[in-house]
């Protein structure tokens, strides 16, 4: 992988440019059990990479290092170049990245619409006082947000609910608001855990095809976590596989695919 | 029109007001439980603690004084000034954000993520704490409060004359209503609806009610728990402020003020702990409920029902509705 050039080109055409995220030897405690162990890897612009694994590997514990909700005992995060000093989620969010949770984290008691609204929160300038008297940059800049979001809605297909309090939605549209919750925050890279957990196989496919969408339309960085190795195999461009906090693998589908030690830790050692 | 109705409809009105001053204490709590999940039983202190504030600034006491005094061996009580009321409300609204960033530094910043009943613990010890420094910055004695705009414009008193002459033109009875009570009114519905207008269309609003729902979420969009906590607790004291103003008004500040806060529970039982418009109406059917119960009822039964109505009206409602009457419902799915 370390002699992959800058930029590369897809075979579908997309674009994939230098490094955005470097994980360093990456190690997390948990008291006495060790839920990641010295991984490293790296995610490139415009690309999509999946971290896999079967239960208990380490892979949320990983997505969690990334967005500042867990801190790891040892190792280094490196985004856009620079080493990230210890910062709080709140902070990195800040800094462009946005994340959905394996068990769904939406504000229950507001509309469709006004979950959105709050991924653009630090988009908003103006201060309590201008917004008091709702001058005009206010008033501007609030139009401007909800045009955001508004095509984001447009954009994963969430019209007919918008005004929709999330506590009624099934689980797949909970999943989709999430989704637009995070992408209205304009993100750099989009942290996606388990986006198709629990899913029928029609609101899978419907999930598959708005991440490849988003991929190729605004050119988001993502990186998700998933269970199912045939939807991850037909999304990502590079595969992480983790076991036992450690990593086993990494490479593109069809490298991993063929990977020995990949394929016993999901079917088990062969019996000599 | 019978003696009786047109009396019990000025027992009706003067209960809608003394509720607008529970519902005023209740909203306090209510902000800071949604916000962060902390029943925050110094609440009631924080309006005592206001208020004393406000007069102290007002009339140019030196706080701590008493404590200066002893230590220096010097004689002084006073500056010698008197601040115009507007900016003595200023000043001490400055005094309850400082109050609120240093609950939040030094108490509940070390307890977050503890057990509901430790923060509540927290909470008691903060109320004494509270009531003691107020104590030392300002004395103890009872103080008068007036709020004056400018000279001679003041926060009015006493029976509103004009309410006095209409009813008794129409019902040959005139009703007693206090200006007071009329201007807690207005200065409450100016609040509420400021607060609404704050947390719905501000960006700071919007991320106060984003934490308010859950902690996990509202940090995935990049707001600072930590910040908004401080927030909800400086807006409490804000609201804490207007509390003890106007029940300051009424009887004079005193440390017998933080026991309102005991009235604002069965209001917040009946409200909800989690609803703003449940603490407003709540406020309201507590009022009402007390002064029409002794009006009717309490002559039956020995008087002095006013002591425990709202405590068994609570009660029963909570027997049949948990969460109170507009509090959000607890549905576990199995």
């Amino acid at each position: 992988m370390k002699d992959m050039p800058t930029e590369t080109i897809t075979s579908d055409g997309r674009k994939i440019g230098g490094l955005l995220m470097e994980m360093k030897n990456i190690t997390l405690r948990f008291g006495g059990v060790k839920a990641i162990t010295d991984i490293s890897f790296d995610i490139r612009e415009g690309e999509i990479r999946a971290i896999i694994g079967p239960n208990g590997a380490g892979k949320s514990s990983m997505l969690n290092v990334i967005s500042g909700f867990y801190v790891p005992q040892q190792g280094e995060v490196w985004f856009r170049g620079a080493k990230r000093p210890q910062m709080r989620p709140y902070e990195v969010a800040r800094q462009g990245v946005a994340r959905t949770f394996q068990n769904i984290a939406l504000f229950e008691g507001m509309s469709v619409l006004d979950n959105v609204m709050t991924g653009r929160l630090n988009f908003v300038k103006s201060g309590i006082f201008k917004q008091a008297i709702w001058a005009g940059a206010a008033a501007r800049e609030e139009a401007e947000n909800r045009e955001v979001v508004e095509k984001i809605i447009d954009f994963l297909e969430i019209q007919a609910i918008r005004k929709t309090p999330v506590s009624r939605l099934p689980y797949g549209l909970k999943k989709r608001v999430e989704l637009a919750r995070a992408l209205a925050a304009e993100p750099k890279l989009l942290l996606l855990d388990e986006p198709m957990a629990g899913m029928n196989v029609e609101e899978k496919e419907d999930m598959c095809r708005f991440v490849l969408d988003v991929n190729d339309e605004f050119g988001t960085t993502i990186c998700l976590i998933e269970h199912d190795m045939g939807v991850v195999m037909d999304l990502s461009d590079r595969v992480v596989v983790m076991d036992y906090g450690k990593k086993i693998g990494d490479g593109t589908p069809d490298e991993v695919r063929n990977n020995e030690a990949v394929i016993n830790a999901y079917l088990g050692v062969p019996n000599e | 029109m019978p003696d009786q109705l047109v009396f019990a409809m000025e027992v009706f009105l003067n209960g809608l007001m003394a509720g607008v001053l529970y519902a005023l204490v209740a909203l306090g709590f209510v902000l800071i439980f949604k916000a962060s999940g902390i029943f925050n039983f110094a609440q009631g202190v924080m309006a005592l603690f206001a208020a004393m504030t406000f007069v102290g600034i007002q009339k140019g006491q030196v706080p701590f004084a008493h404590l200066i005094n002893v230590i220096f061996g010097t004689k002084i009580h006073h500056f010698g000034w008197e601040l115009h009321s507007i900016i003595a409300i200023v000043l001490t609204v400055g005094v309850m954000i400082i109050l609120a960033w240093a609950a939040q530094r030094f108490i509940f910043r070390h307890l977050v993520g503890q057990e509901p009943i430790i923060l509540f613990m927290a909470t008691i010890g903060l109320a004494y704490l509270l009531e003691g420094v107020a104590d030392l910055m300002w004395g103890s004695e009872i103080k008068k409060l007036d709020v004056c705009i400018t000279e001679g414009v003041c926060l009015p008193q006493g029976i509103n004359i004009a309410i006095d002459e209409v009813t008794f033109g129409w019902f040959g009875y005139g009703f007693f209503i206090d200006n007071l009570d009329i201007s807690a009114t207005i200065v409450a519905i100016i609040l509420v609806v400021c607060l609404i207008l704050f947390s719905q269309y501000t960006k700071h609003g919007r991320a106060m009610r984003a934490v308010a729902d859950d902690h996990q979420a509202a940090l995935s969009v990049g707001v600072s728990l930590n910040f908004i906590w401080i927030l909800v607790w400086s807006v409490a004291g804000f609201v804490a402020l207007v509390a003890g103003i106007m029940w300051g008004a009424k009887s004079g500040v005193q440390f017998s003020l933080s026991l309102i806060a005991l009235k604002a529970l069965p209001v917040l039982m009946l409200g909800g702990f989690t609803s703003i418009p449940g603490a407003i109406i709540g406020g309201l059917i507590v009022g009402v409920g007390e002064k029409l119960f002794e009006f009717a009822i309490g002559p039956m039964i020995g008087g002095a029902t006013e002591n425990w109505f709202a405590y068994v009206l609570a009660l029963i409602v909570l027997v049949f509705r948990p969460q109170g009457l507009f509090g959000e419902k607890i549905i576990e799915r199995v």
